[in-house]
């Protein structure tokens, strides 16, 4: 046994019980996250609130330190796996209390590459910042992205490519968009290993993203901007 | 242990490894997406040319046409099932080059990662994994390979469940892990701590060591890291040539065969034994290599310093090793 007490996490007041949620998140710990998000509803928080204050903020915390690489892969998506713990939770009571959504994403790797941990990654990552994400998986010819896009209602589209024979795809996906008057209408986001800014701008993407973490960080910035625009 | 790479080593004091099989196979026509290891059915003239560009270049060992022949990885082209066969086959044309060539030709069967996550947060189980690389393994003996080399890990679950499967088959092997986020692995692993898990597993590698990852710089570095543990065991340095540039609609490393040439100095400066290139690297930088490493004596072990001013910036500041208390660290937490 160690000096310290074990935590109760119903006895701590809620400004201790969120900072403590940052860290359970932080250590991946799903079971202590879905205790902690039920505590705050019974105690009369709007489920928009737990998900902003307690867990998108924690996840932003872990994304910084991805980013800054002091957590890796591994930390990563036990957080993220701690996360979808609390939002399983929350995502019936965001859609009945008509929460404002952060946005949505369509997401997959382009045709003829068939990699996956990096998207798969953002996706959790995504997911654990609060935005829905559909995932069209590997290999995607530019149908799957423009059917999958004028099918619903999607703000963000992002694309993922790791070898570089197959990252000039991006550019056709994109061209398509913009043939069809639909390109303005998204945010286009790049990543994958060998892109780099340059890449992303040559081909016409709003923004090459380096990692999971700045993929969120760089999609909250485009929706903050499209609200301010929709608002002004 | 492996008598054939001892037998180099003690020769001439270092190997010279291949470079590129990627990047020379889209060269000579392989589609983006395409699975090249159907191209040791389809097309076994050119996996032979590949292996022999390696080889006139001055390598003394070539990776064969296998790195994501595993069921797992095959299993996206609808080939799961032939994992066995098709590693057979790539080792099959690798012998035949060897054995035609009149110096001892070194031919490691490669052995890519299975492209799943392993361990707490993962899908694919320590039982699944080894059962993956042994077929293959399998398949790789049977085609004559002399040694297996297992390449590009990032993470140490996986790099034990390839050893497991490589103690199975008894095959001598090598194996390398791709240190590419802020010196390290995807996973997290640094240089020492491979040193490390190695020295605590039950049927070692012949040598071990980095490939592909991010530039060459950052691949010396890690070297250094693991020379610096004071470890005998062989290090293998594959680094990329260069950079990945876009250029005109196509990509191209940027590394040029003069830098490779000081690279692979360095790397046998730095304490590398096993040297060679990874992505981008072609004839031409194998070439420059070979006459580097043959017409200079070893040096002493360069600095950090020496290294990014010679070769290239790091993509981090640090890689994780060494004196950590002014690195950044994982928050305080206030659970035990």
């Amino acid at each position: 046994m160690s000096d310290e007490e074990d935590i109760i996490l119903s006895e701590l007041s809620d400004d201790e019980l969120v900072p403590q949620m940052h860290d359970d998140l932080y250590d991946g710990m799903k079971e202590e996250i879905e205790e902690g998000v039920n505590i705050l509803l019974e105690r009369g928080w709007m489920p928009y609130d737990v998900l902003t204050k307690a867990l998108v903020e924690g996840m932003r915390i872990v994304g910084i330190d991805f980013r800054d690489g002091i957590l890796f892969v591994p930390e990563v998506l036990l957080a993220a796996n701690a996360m979808k713990g609390g939002m399983a939770i929350l995502k019936p009571l965001l859609a009945e209390t008509g929460a404002p959504r952060l946005g949505n994403m369509v997401i997959g790797t382009v045709k003829g590459d068939i990699h996956d941990i990096g998207k798969n990654l953002v996706t959790m990552m995504m997911e654990g910042a609060g935005f829905e994400v559909k995932d069209l998986g590997i290999n995607n010819p530019v149908e799957n992205y423009i059917d999958e896009l004028e099918s619903g209602e999607y703000d963000i589209l992002g694309m993922s490519a790791l070898l570089t024979t197959t990252m000039p795809y991006m550019k056709v996906v994109i061209d398509t968009m913009v043939e069809k008057g639909m390109r303005d209408d998204y945010t286009v986001l790049v990543g994958g290993a060998p892109l780099n800014d340059e890449f992303g701008k040559a081909i016409g993407a709003d923004a090459y993203c380096r990692d999971a973490a700045v993929a969120v960080e760089t999609a909250k910035e485009f929706m903050a901007k499209k609200h301010n625009q929709l608002s002004a | 242990m492996s008598k054939i790479l001892q037998k180099i080593i003690d020769k001439q004091g270092f190997v010279l490894t291949d470079g590129a099989t990627g990047t020379n196979l889209f060269n000579m026509g392989l589609m983006a997406g395409d699975a090249p290891e159907m191209w040791n059915e389809e097309h076994p003239d050119r996996i032979t040319k590949l292996y022999q560009s390696a080889v006139d270049a001055g390598s003394d060992l070539f990776l064969t046409n296998s790195f994501g022949g595993n069921a797992s990885r095959l299993k996206l082209h609808n080939a799961g099932h032939r994992a066995r066969e098709l590693s057979r086959m790539a080792a099959e044309i690798g012998r035949e080059v060897a054995d035609k060539c009149d110096r001892d030709i070194v031919v490691a069967g490669s052995v890519g990662p299975t492209g799943e996550i392993m361990g707490a947060a993962g899908t694919l189980s320590h039982e699944d994994a080894v059962e993956i690389f042994e077929e293959q393994a399998h398949g790789l003996l049977e085609g004559g390979a002399d040694v297996l080399w297992v390449e590009t890990i990032s993470a140490p679950e996986e790099y034990a469940a390839a050893a497991e499967a490589m103690q199975n088959v008894g095959a001598d092997w090598c194996g390398t892990m791709s240190f590419d986020t802020a010196g390290r692995t995807m996973m997290g692993t640094t240089s020492t701590g491979m040193v490390e898990m190695i020295a605590g597993m039950d049927y070692k590698p012949f040598a071990f060591g980095a490939n592909c990852g991010v530039g060459a710089s950052d691949l010396l570095r890690t070297v250094m890291g693991f020379s610096d543990t004071g470890t005998e065991r062989p290090i293998i340095a594959k680094g990329n040539a260069g950079i990945p540039k876009y250029v005109d609609g196509h990509i191209h490393y940027d590394g040029t065969p003069e830098l490779m040439a000081e690279y692979a100095l360095m790397a046998r400066n730095a304490g590398a034994t096993i040297i060679g290139g990874c992505c981008g690297t072609m004839p031409e930088h194998l070439s420059a290599m070979r006459k580097a490493l043959d017409s200079t004596a070893k040096g002493e072990k360069p600095s950090l310093e020496q290294i990014s001013a010679s070769i290239g910036p790091f993509s981090s500041e640090h890689d994780g090793t060494g004196d950590t208390s002014n690195q950044p660290a994982r928050r305080k937490r206030r659970r035990g």
